[in-house]
């Protein structure tokens, strides 16, 4: 630990000192973990669509280091550095989401894929920090000089967004943006009345999404009453659970993944819960728990609302995807495909959470003083 | 304000701001720890608390309505038609077979009906779960688990039996390997009976159900027939009381049935039903007041009308009557008749009696009306005597059951009526009175003497119709022989409706295979066996008031009065 000498004025010395190493040592434990249960069940999701056992472990180990490189270098930057990678990213994601709908292909019904220089990328995964730090940037701006409109600039920048998440239609997303963008605008300090009402309208759009759009009236139909469909993902999940105990089957024993189109993606929690056990899923939880609590907590003592407003969102970001994935798996709530941060196989997801994760390390380090004066 | 206000201002805002941003953060901070506490408390409950091989929960709620089990289905006395049982099904993960050749052998030993070879490519699959056997009795179940071989498993499942077998099998209809009604009752009310507990009551009388599969089973076998149908309709409250059609299929094994075997002859076939389309032909014109009784038509020569002739299987060449032209069955005189009422009224009358349209029969296997479009003057006398407009026998036996209830139609059903449907008046209650006085005269001096059952009154009509032979003709030698009937006919109670579908003249019959051949005695020995059953007790038919109620006049035979005995 004391490779790197508390005097080393270098940017790798300065970034060692300052940043938070406990939230480093949590990630880095999810990722190990991760690395895991893809080993365990990317094989029988591999094998059951023709594909060689090692074929997603292999990609997968192959887009880690790169989002964790990624994450380390994002890491080193300033808030000032941050905010303008994020006002350029955003600029790139947005052209990358209009180009979309032209480019993009089909996949299930949904057109979110765009082919980047032989890479499938998904826009909307790095849409979603860059924009919390942008919303962040604008409310902050708001506060600090009321003649400036930066909340309005806010609103604009989220609707726009959604127009473009929505034709998709990619209602996950939609829902996780909406929840980040409304918490950043309840912090920066949107009045009371105006918070009941938006809550209001977020309610209502849920309620309009499930007329209009007929997988989410189906599955919500499923989970408020099973019997009235085909819930056959959730009662494997479920089972997973159940099979798998406190202490689970050990790894690879287990015996729903087989059964679970998604068991190394979207149901990668139940596989943990089959193969690891249930004190394994409480330890996985704790360490998510533990890396946004802490984050929050850190923030609790800056003094710059950009800072506090940014990091929120990409931790509440973090939060909420892996608050869905749980809840989808344990059955808490309508099944929503979104990945365990950190853990679940996908490339884009893997880079946009390097990218979020490295600008709220960024964001939550020790800078001396330096903030009050954060132009 | 000068600049140096104007900052510090700006500060205390922006101090006020980060406050209040805190002070929010702090409430965010509490609802995601909660959040996490609550997926924690879920995999806590479902990894400590729920065992995975208790069946209530294995499949959680997804399954609940399975778990009940399907309701019962009875007839109209309570007997079992259809239930669901808790049985056994043996599956396989063939990864942990060791031995599949050795598995297999010894397995096709205690499980009856599996091919070793079959079980062999079963257990050597590249999956994690086959299914064996679905549904094992309890001593196959203890035979398997004595072989002790590794990688074998059992799941419980619901399976549907149906005590009765291929008794009620198209009333009942059957489910799928997975519980799903797919035919008949089961399927138009699987919602009801996935959710139901109480019992779905049918209309069906399981005794009479017997009597009439029995007797149309007989008449095919003895014509040598490719198949047949009987229908018993309670008049009053248009419950169905026995349904058959044949040939038929066990529903315990409802996968292994021949397609036609699952045809519903009674509901989903539909027929030119010939001669006894005349029930309706005569009630239709003594109800619009064209003809009377006492009036008639002259049938000396055939009618000719663009390509067709029109004649008489009976030819008698003379005036006939109206009560002559329904008991020798004139098809000169039906047209006549049918012509005087006119194309309108009479496309009228048939939508009315509900021709044109499916029944309300509770059935996903209903067989739409072949309905004349247009409907010319040629197609109103070619219907005058069942030709050109085609019906399922169900049609049939409902519409008769409107012309002798005194006029009034009710939707057929499958269910049991504690209180008959409202019904809508059809016919005038003195026509439904003439046409019962008419079919009873067919039974006494007509073509359908062979269907009197001693006693009970019984009334009806013959019909022997040439089946359509595809492209617009038809074929001479493929008949359907029908014959529909009432009884008892003083105060009918129940239609019977007997059809049989390609019967072949026999030695015994003189080479004849008409209706009044083939299906009469098979109404008549129905009659006799379920009206004691019913609760209808026979009556002297020389009694006054049975006279007086049946009494006809003949004008046709010198305009002597003639009773029905």
């Amino acid at each position: 630990m004391s490779a790197i000498a508390r005097t080393d004025r270098s940017i790798i010395g300065r970034w060692w000192w300052t940043v938070d190493r406990w939230t480093l040592g949590a990630l880095a434990l999810l990722v190990l973990i991760g690395a895991m249960l893809i080993l365990a069940a990317s094989p029988s999701v591999a094998e059951r669509i023709n594909l060689d056992g090692y074929h997603f472990v292999r990609r997968q180990f192959m887009i880690l280091p790169v989002a964790l490189m990624v994450m380390f270098g994002v890491s080193l930057l300033s808030p000032v550095q941050i905010r303008r990678l994020a006002v350029v990213g955003f600029l790139g994601s947005l052209i990358l989401l209009a180009a979309v709908p032209l480019f993009g292909s089909e996949v299930k019904g949904a057109t979110r894929w765009i082919s980047l220089g032989g890479l499938s990328v998904q826009p909307s995964e790095f849409a979603k920090p860059f924009f919390a730090v942008v919303s962040a940037w604008m409310f902050a701006e708001w506060r600090k000089d009321a003649e400036f409109p930066g909340h309005l600039v806010a609103i604009g920048l989220y609707l726009l967004l959604m127009l473009m998440l929505l034709a998709q239609p990619d209602l996950g997303m939609t829902v996780v943006v909406s929840v980040i963008w409304f918490g950043q605008f309840f912090l920066a300090g949107l009045p009371m009345i105006l918070v009941v009402s938006l809550i209001g309208l977020g309610i209502g759009g849920l309620i309009g999404a499930y007329f209009l759009f007929p997988h989410v009236s189906s599955r919500i139909d499923r989970f408020l009453d099973p019997a009235s469909g085909d819930s056959f993902q959730v009662d494997r999940s479920l089972e997973a659970f159940m099979n798998g105990g406190l202490f689970g089957t050990g790894p690879g024993e287990g015996t729903v993944k087989a059964n679970l189109p998604d068991a190394h993606a979207d149901f990668i929690f139940s596989v943990a819960g089959e193969e690891f056990g249930g004190i394994a899923c409480l330890v996985i939880i704790a360490l998510y728990a533990f890396v946004v609590l802490r984050g929050y907590a850190l923030l609790m003592s800056r003094n710059s609302l950009f800072v506090v407003l940014a990091a929120t969102g990409l931790l509440t970001q973090f939060a909420l995807q892996a608050l869905i994935h749980m809840a989808s798996a344990v059955s808490l709530m309508p099944a929503k495909g979104m990945t365990l941060p950190f853990v679940s196989y996908g490339g884009s997801s893997l880079l946009a959470l390097g990218i979020g994760m490295g600008m709220a390390l960024a964001l939550t380090r020790r800078h001396a003083g330096a903030e009050e004066d954060l132009p | 304000m000068n600049r140096r206000a104007k900052t510090v201002h700006l500060e205390g805002v922006a101090k006020q701001a980060l406050e209040t941003g805190r002070n929010r953060l702090l409430l965010a901070g509490c609802l995601v720890a909660l959040a996490f506490v609550a997926v924690g408390a879920r995999v806590i409950e479902l990894s400590a608390f729920r065992d995975h091989n208790e069946p209530t929960t294995s499949n959680t709620t997804a399954d609940a309505a399975l778990q009940t089990g399907r309701a019962d289905i009875v007839d109209r006395n309570g007997l079992l038609l259809a239930t669901s049982l808790r049985t056994p099904s043996l599956y396989a993960d063939p990864t942990e077979v060791l031995d599949a050749e050795e598995a297999a052998a010894t397995l096709a030993q205690v499980l009856t009906g599996l091919a070793p070879a079959e079980i062999v490519a079963n257990l050597r699959a590249k999956r994690r779960f086959v299914w064996l056997k679905r549904s094992l009795t309890p001593r196959e179940q203890h035979a398997v688990n004595r072989l002790g071989i590794p990688g074998l498993y059992f799941m419980d499942e619901w399976k549907r039996v149906y005590p009765q077998g291929a008794l009620t099998a198209h009333a009942v209809g059957f489910t799928d390997a997975d519980d799903r009604g797919i035919a008949g009752i089961e399927k138009s009310f699987d919602d009801a009976l996935r959710g139901g507990q109480e019992p779905l009551r049918l209309a069906l009388d399981l005794r009479v159900q017997h009597i009439v599969r029995d007797e149309v089973a007989r008449q095919i076998e003895a014509f040598e027939a490719i198949g047949g149908t009987g229908v018993v309709l309670d008049v009053r409250t248009g419950e169905t009381v026995a349904m058959v059609s044949l040939p038929d299929f066990d529903p315990n094994v409802a996968g292994r049935m021949e397609p036609d075997a699952r045809f519903n002859r009674a509901t989903l076939g539909v027929y030119e039903m010939g001669s006894t389309f005349k029930i309706f032909n005569t009630a239709m014109a003594l109800d619009a007041g064209t003809t009377t009784l006492r009036d008639g038509y002259d049938a000396t020569d055939p009618i000719r009308v663009a390509r067709f002739t029109i004649n008489d299987f009976h030819a008698k060449r003379r005036w006939l009557s109206v009560p002559e032209i329904f008991m020798y069955s004139s098809n000169i005189g039906s047209v006549k008749m049918a012509m005087d009422v006119g194309t309108e009224r009479q496309r009228a009358f048939m939508g009315k009696i509900g021709f044109l349209t499916l029944t309300a029969l509770e059935l996903p296997e209903l067989g739409q009306p072949m309905v004349p479009s247009p409907w010319r003057p040629i197609n109103t006398m070619t219907i005058a005597f069942g030709h050109g407009l085609a019906i399922s026998p169900m049609h049939l036996a409902s519409g008769v059951a409107t012309v002798v209830n005194g006029g009034i139609r009710r939707p057929v059903t499958l269910l049991a009526a504690d209180v008959p449907a409202a019904g809508a008046r059809v016919l005038k209650a003195s026509t439904s009175k003439d046409m019962r006085r008419l079919m009873r005269l067919v039974v006494e001096n007509g073509t359908g003497r062979k269907a009197s059952a001693e006693g009970y009154l019984v009334g009806g009509k013959t019909g022997t119709a040439e089946k359509s032979g595809g492209r617009g003709g038809y074929k001479r030698k493929a008949l359907l022989s029908s014959f529909v009937a009432a009884f008892p006919m003083h105060a009918p109670r129940y239609v019977v409706l007997v059809m049989v579908d390609e019967p072949k003249g026999q030695k015994h019959s003189q080479g004849y295979a008409t209706g009044g051949w083939v299906a009469a005695p098979a109404v008549k020995r129905i009659v006799e066996r379920a009206a004691p059953l019913l609760g209808v007790a026979p009556v002297d038919p020389k009694s006054p008031e049975i006279r007086r109620e049946l009494m006809i006049e003949m004008p046709g035979i010198g305009g002597k009065r003639l009773a029905s005995f």
